[in-house]
């Protein structure tokens, strides 16, 4: 098997290491830091960050120094940067990870992006349930704030980065960037309806950034090494740098995997995450967690990079990827997934909040051998109905599962039907339960 | 009464923010901890503290899932039964919770030692089956695994096999 260089894991990998800022700075931490503060213009540094290709890792993928850049550049008054640590899409679990094994690191990142937006404020929203992660960030904080890293006039220089830690209370939806801006304001997690974006209207209606945790653990880097460096992994020009892969599900070593963008499942697979748990072929994957339209084995060629996800009809999202193997029922897995959708709708647009529970009804009632022919049209019905016509994109994510699953594997839902039809003859059916 | 006992405390968290209302999940995290849920009390004094309405505050306590409204046991022991979870067998771990604990999801044991739940993915889907109880991750679980967790817990109100700070695929040692 190839061994690549890895960047994120690099340090909590080598044998010793703690995540303390000793530790951090031996491995040559906030050396990125000392060499922007006062040295490279902010703008200059969104030029750097531009120039690596790198683009998000929370789920949207959007080029992240084109975002910084969208900050007005006139505007005098506050800035705010917010972390995105709220992890919750299911599959992911590579943010924890970074956070309590190497927090300084995400924290570098955090002070090059608050220099080259011009941010005095940052706030890192780490979910609730993340109470070691939380405990663990806060230490650093503390660690770093002590070390003049953070606060006022850093390192000498002048500027002033503060950094607080915003735990969340228990909601996937405030992973959604409105909705965890609205969170931090001591709101619902509802999400806003953009435009207007939080570059121009975000944190108390000021022009903010949120980026995820992974996108800003790379920074450090693409300032150390060079954003050529940087655009020389992956797949250049669209998909550069590596990314934290997390398996799941039925392999024999399950974990995250950091590896260049643009390797194939089939490498991730079977040669880092051991393959197949047991003698049973694999039957399909989700390419970029729960939000990400399956695959089956027919797509294990695929390149793991933006682009290539996308043309063969899926995202890689947040990079979770998840395997099932022969004697999964499909029908059953969208139904887990459409059951976590519809716990997490907000509530806030109707074709959601009302989509949802009536999705959850119509697949109970199928793998429950209860259901009708009839089901698999309000199903794509209720699917076409909802997607792109909500007010975040979670609208989009909750109706893949069940689209791809309908689209690869008809035949299982058809076939529970049918027996349906052979145990509970119509004349006995359960009055079409109508939401 | 929070604000006696907490004083510096929440001072300190309220200016971190440019806005009085910001500190509201701080403080609701704090009056959970004190109490162990949120009660009318607490709300009404945060809402006094931050110069909300108590129905601002309530409505913000209903919408996250970790604040809770009434009391619950001691422990509160949370199954994912996300899907990737469900692939490894978290259906079977529930099923082993509510034999050994005597209750559903939902309920609290008359002792009130035990609240069960199932919640979605905690990001462990790597590890799973998996459970939170209170602060803590209890990974890659057997039946066996928690029959000493709840044992441990009932015990010592603790548990070694908790996880700590996650790393997964452990490091391989050097030599074995
Ligand atoms: C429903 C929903 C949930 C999301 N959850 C997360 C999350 O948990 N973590 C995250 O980083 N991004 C999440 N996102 C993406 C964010 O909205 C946003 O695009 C991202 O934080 C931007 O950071 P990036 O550009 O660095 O990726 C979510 C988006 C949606 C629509
Ligand atoms: S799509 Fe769903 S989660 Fe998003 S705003 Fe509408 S109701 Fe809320
Ligand atoms: S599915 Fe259980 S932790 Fe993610």
């Amino acid at each position: 098997m190839p061994q690549y260089e890895k960047i994120l894991l690099k340090n909590m990998e080598t044998s010793g290491y703690t995540g303390s800022l000793a530790d951090y700075e031996h491995a040559g931490g906030y050396q990125a830091l000392r060499k922007v503060l006062g040295k490279i213009a902010p703008a200059e540094v969104t030029e750097l960050v531009k120039k690596s290709g790198l683009r998000g890792r929370g789920g949207a993928g959007f080029p992240t120094g084109v975002k910084w850049g969208f900050l007005p550049k006139e505007y005098q008054g506050p800035k705010y940067l917010c972390c995105n640590a709220d992890e919750s899409e299911p599959g992911t679990f590579k943010d924890r990870q970074l956070m309590e094994r190497d927090p300084h690191q995400m924290l570098e990142g955090i002070l090059i992006a608050c220099y080259a937006i011009g941010a005095e404020t940052a706030y890192i929203y780490i979910r609730g349930e993340f109470a070691l992660g939380a405990r663990i960030v806060e230490r650093a904080l503390t660690e770093a704030r002590a070390a003049g890293y953070i606060g006022r006039n850093i390192l000498g220089t002048g500027v002033t980065i503060e950094i607080w830690l915003h735990r969340g209370a228990g909601a996937y939806i405030c992973g959604e960037e409105t909705a965890l801006l609205e969170s931090v304001e001591g709101k619902r997690g509802l999400p806003r309806v953009k435009p207007p974006f939080p570059a121009t209207h975000g944190l108390y209606n000021k022009p903010t950034v949120v980026n995820n945790v992974e996108t800003l653990a790379n920074l450090p880097y693409i300032i150390t090494r060079g954003p050529e460096w940087f655009a020389s992994i992956g797949s250049p020009p669209k998909s550069t740098g590596t990314r934290i892969f997390c398996v799941s599900g039925h392999v024999k070593l399950p974990g995250n995997y950091e590896v260049p963008m643009g390797m194939t499942f089939r490498e991730l697979i079977y040669e880092h995450a051991g393959g197949m748990r047991s003698d049973k072929p694999l039957k399909a994957i989700i390419p970029g967690g729960a939000s990400a339209a399956f695959f089956t084995e027919q797509h294990l060629d695929v390149k793991m990079d933006f682009e290539s996800v996308a043309q063969a009809g899926s995202m890689l999202g947040s990079g979770g990827v998840t395997v099932m193997e022969e004697g999964t029922n499909m029908v059953w897995a969208a139904l887990k997934l459409m059951e976590f959708f519809n716990h997490e709708s907000c509530g806030k647009c109707s074709p959601c909040r009302e989509g949802s529970p009536w999705l959850v009804q119509t697949m109970r009632r199928i793998v429950a051998k209860r259901g009708r022919m009839e089901d698999l049209e309000t199903l794509t019905d209720l699917c076409k109905n909802i997607a792109g016509r909500t007010v975040c994109a979670f609208g989009d994510a909750e109706v893949a599962p069940i689209m791809s699953t309908l689209l690869h594997w008809r035949h299982e839902y058809e076939e529970l039907i049918r027996e349906a039809e052979v145990t509970h003859p119509k004349e006995l059916a359960m009055a079409a339960v109508r939401h | 009464m929070l604000l006696e006992k907490y004083k510096d405390e929440i001072e300190q968290i309220i200016s971190r923010y440019p806005v009085r209302r910001s500190a509201l999940l701080p403080l609701l995290n704090l009056a959970q901890r004190e109490e162990g849920y949120v009660s009318e009390t607490a709300m009404k004094e945060i809402a006094r503290i931050l110069r909300l309405t108590p129905p601002q505050v309530y409505e913000v306590v209903t919408f996250y899932t970790l604040l809770s409204l009434k009391p619950i046991g001691k422990f509160h022991v949370q199954v994912c039964r996300s899907l990737m979870c469900a692939l490894v067998g978290s259906d079977t771990l529930l099923g082993w919770l509510q034999t050994r604990l005597g209750i559903r999801p939902g309920e609290t044991t008359p002792d009130c030692l035990f609240t069960l739940s199932t919640v979605e993915c905690l990001a462990s889907c790597g590890t799973g089956p998996m459970m939170q109880i209170n602060d803590d991750y209890y990974e890659r679980l057997t039946e066996d695994k928690v029959d000493r967790i709840l044992a441990d817990l009932k015990r010592d109100g603790t548990s070694p096999l908790k996880s700590g700070p996650f790393m997964v695929p452990e490091l391989k040692r050097a030599h074995g």
